[in-house]
């Protein structure tokens, strides 16, 4: 940190709001967003569908305009500019490639509108196809080439005129597992490759933890949190984030005391045990904390524990196994250990555990 | 290669092939009520005239078709160019292509401010387009006639508002007859644009939009090439019956201002010139098969390039 050189933000969003329709109708699609994303980042919107997120993404590209708010690029405004008259190119979930023109046709079309010089087109054209491995297949018709080629067809379309944000809704989701997985590194790779600042649209936390520099959780129209993908899994703020993001065991509990961005809280067997506070919250009484399956540990026997109660189930799951507990104040907790070789002795079916809860697993939220 | 499907399914054909007397029924419809009906045209057209209509059996002419571009001079004998009948071939061609230029500058907004509406209200635009076909030619034709005549609804009005002082001769013209069949045949070219329309994926526009083409460029590169069947087939639509129009020119270009429709009633009428009207309605033929070959070419064309 510091004050060195200072992040630029490439976007930024100031309290825009859309609402479609009227009176009655009306629907709210986001409510009041701001959310700075810095140059040269790849930033993910997650949420689930209906969440705002592609919205979202719609106002930045220009295909609607918000209801209030500013959306600022380099610092001015674009909300009231058409699509054609904004710096920022679209990869489509459709792909929406031209099929009245050739794959080569379709890469240059935003430079020929851009009128630039047909040697330059021609050059850039040569230079995306590369960039996105499809020399051999310049002169197809976009029907003819498979789905992975068409993502990458509308990739190299997107990126042909150097936009200074490349806007991604949900591009990836039409493609199988294996393909998908190929095109995330892929995207990484290009991100890298280009310097181009990238907002991507996803509802799959898991293509956002993998990809993103920085993830904004949406939900109901609202950022809730933004932040790194270890952030946002190992300190949700919200019990949506945590819920919406990987497996998570809530705890009800109430606050012991509070020092320093961290709390004890009291849980309901009567153990204390340490949790973070999200930033800037601090809160007293009754609160739920969350604990991540795999930041818990299981213990035969009695002692001292955190938490006690009876497995209910036992998961094999090849990597790991999950036990699935009743704690002994009747709520449900799930531990998620390793497998290891020859690892196999342990806890069974009806067996009494005991549940550790390390210093730094447990997480205060905020609701 | 063709697919085991494909090759079913041609076998299924020539099943069907091979019941000829099946076939029968379509057989009798297509020669006795299609091509029949071209060869005794043909055959009357190369026939000398009956004196009272009709045509004197037995005997060969050329003289039916010599008359659609020349005439004999009354007293020397010696052929001269037809001049009547060019003018009637060129205003018909003339006005038919007008008349398909005028609906595709209306009709192509029209279908697209159909297409563009949410499903349920796009039913009820096109039914609201295709109302008119309810209502007979003749009395659609005498009621833009009363809108256009001296003393009609256009003329009267304008007076009314001072605009101007005496009517405007709209009837009995060349104009009169084409306001009259863009007014007809303008479904017949909404129609087929709205089908095309219809299919149209508009992410396209917005991917347009986002790779920086302006309105008439997403308009002129998306829009255009990828409804142009709907084009294609508007435009045979109108431009066909526009070229043998025959009430409309009829009703409202007087008797002066004759198409090829009335000319051909002429001939079969009062000209008592059976011949001559025959070799003109195989003349119209081949104008409208010379139309259409140069149109399906262009299709083919562009559904090739669909690939």
């Amino acid at each position: 940190m510091g004050w060195s050189v200072p992040d630029r933000n490439a976007i930024e969003i100031r309290g825009v709001r859309k609402v479609f329709g009227a009176g009655e109708n009306a629907v709210v699609a986001l409510d009041t967003v701001s959310v700075p994303i810095r140059e040269n980042e790849f930033f993910t919107l997650l949420g689930p569908s209906g969440c705002g997120k592609t919205t979202l993404l719609r106002l930045i590209a220009g295909f609607d305009y918000p209801s209030a708010g500013e959306i600022l690029l380099y610092g001015d405004d674009i909300a009231p500019l058409p699509p054609f008259k904004r710096p920022v190119n679209t990869v489509f979930q459709s792909y929406a490639l031209f099929p009245h023109m050739t794959v080569a046709e379709n890469i240059g079309f935003g430079l020929e509108m851009l009128d630039r010089p047909k040697a330059e087109v021609k050059a850039r054209v040569a230079e995306m196809l590369k960039l996105v491995r499809m020399e051999q297949l310049a002169n197809r018709r976009t029907s003819q080439i498979s789905g992975g080629q068409q993502q990458r067809v509308a990739l190299a379309r997107a990126l042909a005129p150097q936009p200074k944000v490349l806007l991604l809704d949900e591009p990836l989701s039409a493609l199988d597992y294996k393909l998908r997985k190929d095109m995330q590194i892929e995207l990484k790779r290009l991100q890298g490759e280009t310097g181009i600042t990238f907002i991507f649209v996803t509802h799959d936390q898991e293509e956002a933890l993998t990809m993103s520099d920085r993830i904004a959780v949406m939900s109901a129209g609202k950022i809730l949190q933004v932040g790194a993908p270890r952030d946002i899994y190992d300190r949700p703020a919200e019990r949506f984030v945590a819920d919406f993001i990987g497996e998570s065991n809530f705890l009800k509990g109430e606050i012991a005391g509070t020092a320093g961005g961290r709390a004890t809280v009291r849980l309901s067997s009567g153990a204390e045990i340490p949790a973070s506070l999200p930033e800037g919250f601090s809160p007293s009484g009754a609160v739920t904390i969350v604990v991540r399956p795999e930041h818990a540990q299981l213990a035969a026997a009695n002692g001292d524990a955190s938490l006690s109660g009876t497995v209910e189930n036992v998961v094999y799951l090849g990597t790991d196994t999950h036990f699935h507990l009743r704690l002994d104040d009747g709520s449900p907790f799930i531990v998620r250990r390793q497998n290891s070789r020859g690892g196999g002795e342990g806890l069974t079916q009806g067996s009494r555990a005991r549940v550790l809860i390390g210093a730094d697993a447990a997480q205060v939220l905020k609701d | 290669m063709a697919s085991a499907e494909e090759i079913a399914r041609a076998a299924d054909r020539k099943d069907i092939r091979d019941r000829w007397l099946l076939s029968a029924p379509a057989l009798i419809i297509i020669f006795v009520a299609a091509i029949g009906p071209l060869f005794v045209m043909l055959a009357y057209s190369f026939m000398v005239k009956g004196d009272y209509g009709d045509v004197k059996f037995g005997t060969f002419s050329l003289d039916g078709w010599t008359s659609v571009l020349f005439e004999r001079d009354i007293f020397d004998d010696t052929l001269g160019l037809a001049d009547a009948h060019l003018t009637i071939l060129w205003r018909s061609v003339r006005l038919s292509f007008y008349t398909t230029v005028l609906t595709l500058i209306f009709g192509f907004p029209t279908a697209y401010f159909i297409s563009t509406r949410p499903p349920k209200t796009r039913e009820v635009w096109v039914f609201l387009v295709t109302i008119p076909f309810w209502t007979n030619l003749l009395i659609r034709t005498f009621a833009m006639q009363q809108v256009i005549r001296n003393e009609g609804l256009v003329n009267t009005a304008l007076i009314q508002l001072g605009i101007l002082d005496r009517p405007l001769q709209i009837m009995n013209t060349d104009t009169a007859i084409l306001l009259g069949m863009v007014y007809v045949y303008l479904p017949l070219m909404v129609l087929p644009l709205y089908a095309s329309m219809e299919k149209l994926d508009f992410r396209l526009i917005e991917a347009g939009y986002d790779l920086y083409a302006s309105r008439w460029q997403v308009l002129r590169r998306i829009i255009l090439p990828l409804v142009k069947p709907g084009v294609i087939a508007g435009s045979i639509l109108v431009f066909i019956p526009s070229l043998g129009a025959y009430v409309i020119p009829r009703v409202l270009g007087g008797g002066k201002n004759m198409m090829l429709g009335n000319l051909i009633e002429l001939q079969f009428g009062a000209g008592r010139n059976w011949p001559l009207g025959a070799a003109i309605s195989i003349t119209l033929m081949a104008l409208v098969m010379v139309a259409l070959l140069f149109y399906v070419r262009n299709v083919s064309r562009s559904e090739a390039g669909h690939g």
